[in-house]
């Protein structure tokens, strides 16, 4: 206090505003910016400049003009006589069945694995770590080339495959299963379903609160399911079995009717999964690991019985740790999809970044497309992502 | 990795590398070399052999063309492109001349700022089936079948056109690279394989028993195959069109590597000393270059009939016919106009 700044300002001056640490920093940066500015700008502006040089239009126009290509997998109707837009969408659905199936699938392997990892069995764990190691330290590509060269060289050819049941034919142009063809009535089925599931949630509510109030357990998740199971199975049998089923038959050089998984998915599918799966058993791991044994232990003191700690006690701490690096393997997981081209699997970046490009020569446009497209998903993915992340994660007071 | 190499090519280069240069001659007499993108391995047509130097008929025009600027036909770069990215290499400025199987059609000569000059291979796309499929014979005989094809190139367009207007269903089977497209094709993934008949042939030369597979009679389009070079360079469009039609020329008049030497000094022939530069006529400075272009060509590389001979032709493993690639003197449709 007793130091009283008498200095008067000293004259502005721009040796005086360099040798102001504040100030320099603020300059410095604010050149940086322009610095960086000025790259991109030069960048586009002689793209476009040498575009134009060329007599090259660019726009995307192209889009409406006619694929005139086939896919051989579509979710939604498709033929060749359709824009490129809608050849687009259809690579943009199949990267999303892909990703959304590896998720799944990825999520399931690596929770098993992460737990089976820290089993007391010994032949368990190891086996677990062997997995893990093995499938973590090879490129992903190469793993994909490997499970679509599985499948189609070990498979059966379609002339001497030999249906494992009923309807259901492995060859190595795909797995063909038996198609379900919903018929009049069928959609009280639905409706019937849609019932029981809410239903079940009203019950678990109830449940809760009996539980807060008595300290009485319902059984949940037996009473949930039997609702989801069996309303919808005697509704099935009141509007009188209303479902046709397609089986698949040979028929010249293919299989005809029925439900078909190619090999390309299939292939793409198991290797994105495993791959990435092996990355959420060292997370699960890790986030099992970070919980404290005081705390299963205390809850093994106050006799909480040994599965109901996993799940009330350990787990809900461990997904805190958990959920933040599974986004990002998330992520990874649907980035990687777009390997899809290596094999043959008819993605956005083999529909609208292979064909569509070669045929309109739009290299410029189709990828910007692209990357756009990729950046709201793995956006979107993460904003689900955190939003489930704020609700299990550790509520500070 | 992939998915960017497009993107990357089609900025960095646009943005980089002079892509509107005002010569491309005086750019490769600089540089030394004429960098010529070709096929990244596609047996008659671009292929290295054993020794590591590249062989076939698209690279014996990339010689030409530099024995034509440079005199020397070995000073070639050889930039190897896939189907994808070579319209854009070439846009770019990487390479001065694409000698790359590639069709010429409307929109790639005009609406990708392109020019074509000249067609080396008159091809068509044609299918391969497995002899041991029965009661195959035609390719309308197909319905219903897999057909391996190779993505980014005009083949999916005719595939698709030819079994819609024949009203037959099938099912695509995209493979990145011919050799992916040989193993599929060999594990019974598809049925059939198509794609140009000269590829075909040369597919078939690559698989286990080639006589196990047969090449359908159908041809069901049209491509010409040819050498590409950018819009905005009248001259060196003029080199690599004269370059071709200076080895045809060649073979026309009877003149090969062996006898051009001695021919150029019979003077009882003025087309061929036109063509050799011995006639004094100047022809070789209206292109920028000197007057022995054509006689370094021919000496260096050889004529069309040899370069088609010692790269498809029936002693090579794909054993095609010259067919539609014969001169028009015998009866095929290998045109060239006259030098003089």
């Amino acid at each position: 206090m007793s130091v009283i700044d008498v200095q008067e300002k000293p004259p502005f001056s721009l040796g005086a505003l360099w040798r102001d640490k504040k100030a320099r920093a603020i300059i410095m940066q604010i050149l940086a910016v322009i610095g960086v500015l000025l790259f991109f700008g030069w960048l586009v502006n002689n793209t476009v400049k040498n575009i134009e040089n060329l007599g090259v239009s660019v726009g995307f126009d192209f889009l409406w003009n006619t694929a005139s290509y086939d896919i051989n997998q579509t979710l939604i109707d498709y033929k060749a006589t359709d824009t490129h837009f809608k050849a687009g969408v259809v690579g943009l659905l199949n990267t999303l069945l892909v990703a959304f199936c590896g998720v799944i699938l990825a999520t399931i392997l690596g929770f098993t694995a992460g737990v089976a990892r820290l089993s007391n069995n010994f032949v368990l764990s190891r086996l677990m770590q062997v997995y893990v190691e093995a499938v973590r330290n090879v490129p992903v590509l190469l793993q994909i080339l490997l499970w679509y060269g599985i499948i189609i060289h070990s498979f059966p050819r379609v002339k001497a495959a030999v249906p494992l049941m009923e309807g259901v034919i492995v060859t190595n142009r795909g797995l063909f299963l038996p198609q379900p063809l919903p018929q009049d009535g069928f959609g009280w089925v639905w409706i019937a379903f849609f019932v029981a599931l809410i239903a079940a949630y009203m019950f678990r509510r109830y449940a809760k609160k009996v539980l807060d109030a008595t300290g009485k357990q319902l059984p949940v998740l037996l009473a949930s399911l039997t609702l989801i199971v069996v309303l919808p199975v005697i509704t099935y049998y009141i509007m009188g079995s209303p479902l046709g089923v397609s089986t698949p038959e040979l028929k010249g050089f293919n299989y005809v009717g029925g439900f078909a998984i190619k090999p390309e998915f299939l292939a793409l599918w198991l290797a994105l999964s495993i791959y990435t799966g092996a990355f959420i058993a060292e997370i699960v791991r890790a986030g099992i690991l970070a919980v404290s044994h005081g705390q299963s232990e205390a809850a093994h003191a106050l006799g909480i019985r040994p599965n109901l700690t996993m799940r009330l006690v350990v787990i809900p701490q461990a997904l805190r740790v958990i959920i933040p690096p599974l986004i990002s393997q998330y992520l990874n997981l649907t980035k990687n999809s777009s390997l899809a081209i290596a094999i043959g699997y008819m993605d956005l970046v083999a529909t609208l970044g292979g064909i569509t490009l070669n045929q309109s020569g739009r290299a410029l446009e189709v990828m910007l497309i692209i990357l756009s497209v990729y950046l709201f998903i793995s956006l979107s993915i993460s904003f689900l992502m955190n939003i489930y992340n704020e609700r299990v994660k550790l509520v500070e007071r | 990795m992939k998915i960017l190499l497009p993107l990357a090519v089609g900025i960095a280069a646009l943005a980089a590398t002079s892509a509107a240069s005002a010569s491309t001659l005086s750019d490769v007499r600089d540089a030394g070399v004429v960098k010529c993108g070709v096929s990244t391995g596609l047996a008659g047509f671009a292929t290295p052999d054993d020794a590591g130097n590249w062989q076939g008929l698209d690279v014996d025009l990339c010689r030409a063309i530099a024995a034509a600027t440079l005199g020397d036909a070995t000073a070639v770069e050889f930039v190897p492109l896939t189907s994808k990215v070579r319209f854009e290499v070439l846009k770019s400025g990487e390479i001065d001349v694409l000698v790359r199987t590639t069709t010429w059609t409307l929109t790639r000569d005009v609406g990708l700022g392109l020019n074509f000059a000249g067609v080396n291979y008159y091809d068509g796309q044609g299918f391969m089936v497995p002899t041991s499929l029965e009661g195959v014979n035609s390719a309308l005989d197909l319905d219903g079948a897999s057909v391996c094809i190779q993505t980014g190139t005009t083949t999916e367009l005719n595939l698709s056109e030819y079994f819609r207007l024949n009203n037959m269903a099938y099912e695509p089977v995209p493979v990145e690279t011919s050799a992916e497209g040989r193993s599929a094709y060999s594990a019974g993934r598809c049925d059939i394989y198509t794609t140009d008949a000269s590829a075909l042939a040369a597919q078939r030369s690559g698989l286990e028993d080639p006589s196990a597979h047969k090449i359908l009679p159908e041809i069901i389009s049209k491509e010409p195959l040819g050498p590409v070079v950018r819009h905005g360079d009248d001259q060196w469009l003029d080199i690599v069109k004269w370059s071709h039609n200076a080895m045809l020329n060649a073979e026309e008049l009877g003149v090969t590597s062996a006898n051009a030497v001695e021919r150029s000094k019979d003077a009882s022939n003025p087309a061929v000393q036109k063509l050799l530069g011995t006639a004094d006529a100047g022809l070789g400075a209206q292109l920028g270059l000197s007057e022995d272009w054509a006689m370094n060509i021919i000496t260096q590389v050889g004529n069309y009939g040899e370069s088609f001979e010692r790269n498809v032709g029936a002693d090579t493993p794909l054993k095609l016919e010259r067919g539609l690639n014969a001169l028009w003197t015998n009866g095929g449709i290998q045109y060239a106009p006259p030098i003089k």
